[in-house]
């Protein structure tokens, strides 16, 4: 069953298109990925989901509600944590998610409960009467994602959740963010840049310039590279590319002093290789794709542009015009 | 449409960082004394008086609608604050109404106004004011009046900008022309004819006035209240119901 439904959603700042015609559907009780680079349009989808913007066009079903007619019905069943920081620094743990509590109209007698379950389920009970601005850049990310499930959401949007977080911090929140499914039973629609987060995913769906350009399961889109290649160092690279061709109808390529070959399995095939080529095997490597090669291979780029080009100033004008003009 | 449970935890946050940050508390209540004892002890000696009293007696609620205005409009552009440091989006995606907030900033501002204006007003026997005990609750229950009316106007403005680079534009443009043309420090009587009517646009100075209504009680010439206590309130009244309703439709427009 489909929790989020988008169809053919556009959102345009000032002529420039930021959102494209996007459609997909998000299953309960799974973890939807949303990935792209910068500025290509990730945010603006979440926000029409979070009702904070209005779509030019297209339909956004969040919950079973229409999040441009019933927005009050959508934010009472979605949970947020937004890029940027959103907690109060100068007030305590408890205080914001009891303030939180609050806001969502939770019952008076259940507010202390969820408030104390969120901290202890992200580890943050023994902290719960420090002033936020004195915990780390990890437990304030741990914090938000506490804050967002206080009120039992059906789903959780999770907006770059590990941006500016150190390695040990983000392996430490995905541990939390992958038991929620399971154990809240939230359904999660995050977004990232970082294509290896994105492996926790049952789902991924990859937009780039406002379009989505490949969706399904990870394991789903790296077939779409062509599967895994094998590299072999031989005695005789010639002759066992003739052989593995003869043999096993195998293609491969010569390049180097190695031989590579793509297959759809790497690790199902390599022990009839081995038994084909008998001696002359020197070394051998199996390689998975990535989800990095999927998007390099789908738009010829990598995920993070490290140059300023052309396409990111007309994002930063989308950024700058955003703040200015269009609030809803 | 007005939830009552958004107001509170506007207010209750508020209220806490309030009480934590002592050395805004006490700044807060610097302001007022530095004007009154420094700026109105200076000129109480050079500025001539009508009636029987001082001009530390008819500067006093001037101060406490300085009082007032300064921190009703601090509180209403923490709006700035909660924006540009994202609290602002955790109300915003929260199922509470536009005017909630709005209102619940207001009243936030107001109550922590009122409570500085307070502090202030029991200031009264240093300077030899005689002050009765109906005179004293009226004085306060003036003083949020006043507060919420300012609270709104301040949150009209905030807005409006974006971060606190605008302070200063605030400040200056704002803040401290209302300050002086509210008839605080002079007479309106006295002003000259431009200044006199923008003076009788500044919603402040029917504040003033109200509060000159109860405080200066004994024979003041030129330099009473302007006045009737009654009109003084309605256009509080009316420019608060104003600035709430502006203030709510440009929150819904460009937030």
């Amino acid at each position: 069953m489909s929790v989020i439904s988008v169809s053919s959603l556009t959102k345009h700042f000032n002529g420039i298109k930021a959102v494209d015609g996007v459609s997909f559907e998000v299953r309960e009780g799974t973890i939807f990925g949303f990935l792209g680079p910068n500025g290509a349009g990730k945010t603006t989808t979440i926000s029409i989901l979070c009702t904070l913007l209005k779509p030019t066009s297209g339909t956004a079903i969040v919950n079973g509600y229409n999040c441009l007619t019933e927005s009050a019905q959508v934010r009472s069943s979605i949970g947020v944590v937004f890029q940027d920081m959103t907690l109060d620094k100068d007030l305590t743990a408890y205080e914001n998610l009891l303030y939180h509590a609050i806001l969502y109209n939770v019952e008076k007698s259940k507010r202390e409960r969820v408030v104390n379950d969120a901290l202890k389920f992200m580890d943050l009970y023994e902290r719960k009467d420090d002033l936020v601005k004195r915990f780390s850049g990890g437990m304030k990310r741990r914090l938000e994602v506490a804050r967002a499930v206080v009120h039992q959401p059906r789903i959780l949007f999770l907006d770059e959740p590990t941006l500016g977080l150190d390695p040990q911090s983000r392996n430490n929140l995905w541990e939390f963010i992958t038991r929620l499914p399971n154990e809240k039973g939230v359904t999660i629609f995050m977004t990232t840049h970082y294509m290896e987060e994105a492996e926790v995913c049952q789902e991924i769906a990859i937009i780039d310039r406002g379009k989505i350009i490949a969706s399904g399961s990870p394991d789903e889109l790296k077939k779409t590279v062509g599967g895994d290649v094998i590299y072999l160092r031989t005695t005789d690279n010639e002759k066992a590319l003739r052989i593995i061709r003869e043999e096993m109808s195998l293609k491969g390529k010569v390049s180097g002093d190695e031989l590579f070959i793509t297959v759809s399995r790497g690790d199902a095939c390599l022990p009839e290789l081995i038994r084909q080529l008998g001696e002359m095997v020197k070394s051998v490597r199996v390689q998975r794709p990535t989800l990095n090669d999927v998007f390099l291979t789908l738009t010829g780029k990598e995920i993070r542009p490290e140059t300023v080009d052309a396409a990111d100033e007309v994002r930063e004008a989308v950024r700058a015009y955003r703040r200015r003009f269009d609030r809803t | 449409m007005i939830e009552l449970r958004v107001v509170y935890v506007i207010s209750a946050r508020e209220f806490k960082k309030f009480l934590r940050e002592k050395s805004r508390l006490i700044s807060s209540l610097a302001r007022p004394l530095l004007w009154l004892f420094l700026v109105g002890g200076g000129l109480s000696r050079i500025v001539p008086t009508e009636g029987n009293i001082t001009y530390l007696q008819f500067f006093f609620p001037g101060i406490i609608g300085m009082t007032i205005l300064f921190t009703s409009i601090f509180s209403a552009i923490s709006i700035i604050w909660d924006k540009e440091f994202g609290y602002m989006k955790e109300m915003l995606v929260a199922p509470v109404s536009r005017v909630s907030i709005v209102v619940g900033k207001a009243v936030s501002g107001s109550v922590v106004s009122t409570i500085q204006a307070t502090v202030v007003l029991f200031l009264f026997p240093v300077i030899g004011l005689k002050l009765s005990i109906p005179s004293i609750f009226l004085t306060i229950i003036l003083s949020f009046i006043i507060s919420f009316s300012i609270t709104s106007i301040g949150i009209l403005i905030a807005t409006f900008y974006e971060s606190f680079e605008s302070f200063s534009v605030i400040m200056n443009f704002i803040v401290m022309p209302m300050f002086f043309l509210s008839g605080a420090m002079y007479p309106l009587k006295k002003l000259p004819p431009l200044f006199k009517w923008i003076a009788y646009l500044n919603p402040l100075t029917y504040g003033v006035d109200a509060l000159k209504n109860v405080i200066i009680t004994t024979e003041a010439g030129g330099m009473g209240a302007d006045f009737p206590l009654s009109f003084d309130l309605a256009v509080v009244a009316a420019a608060t119901a104003l600035f709430i309703l502006l203030g709510t439709m440009a929150f819904n427009k460009r937030i």
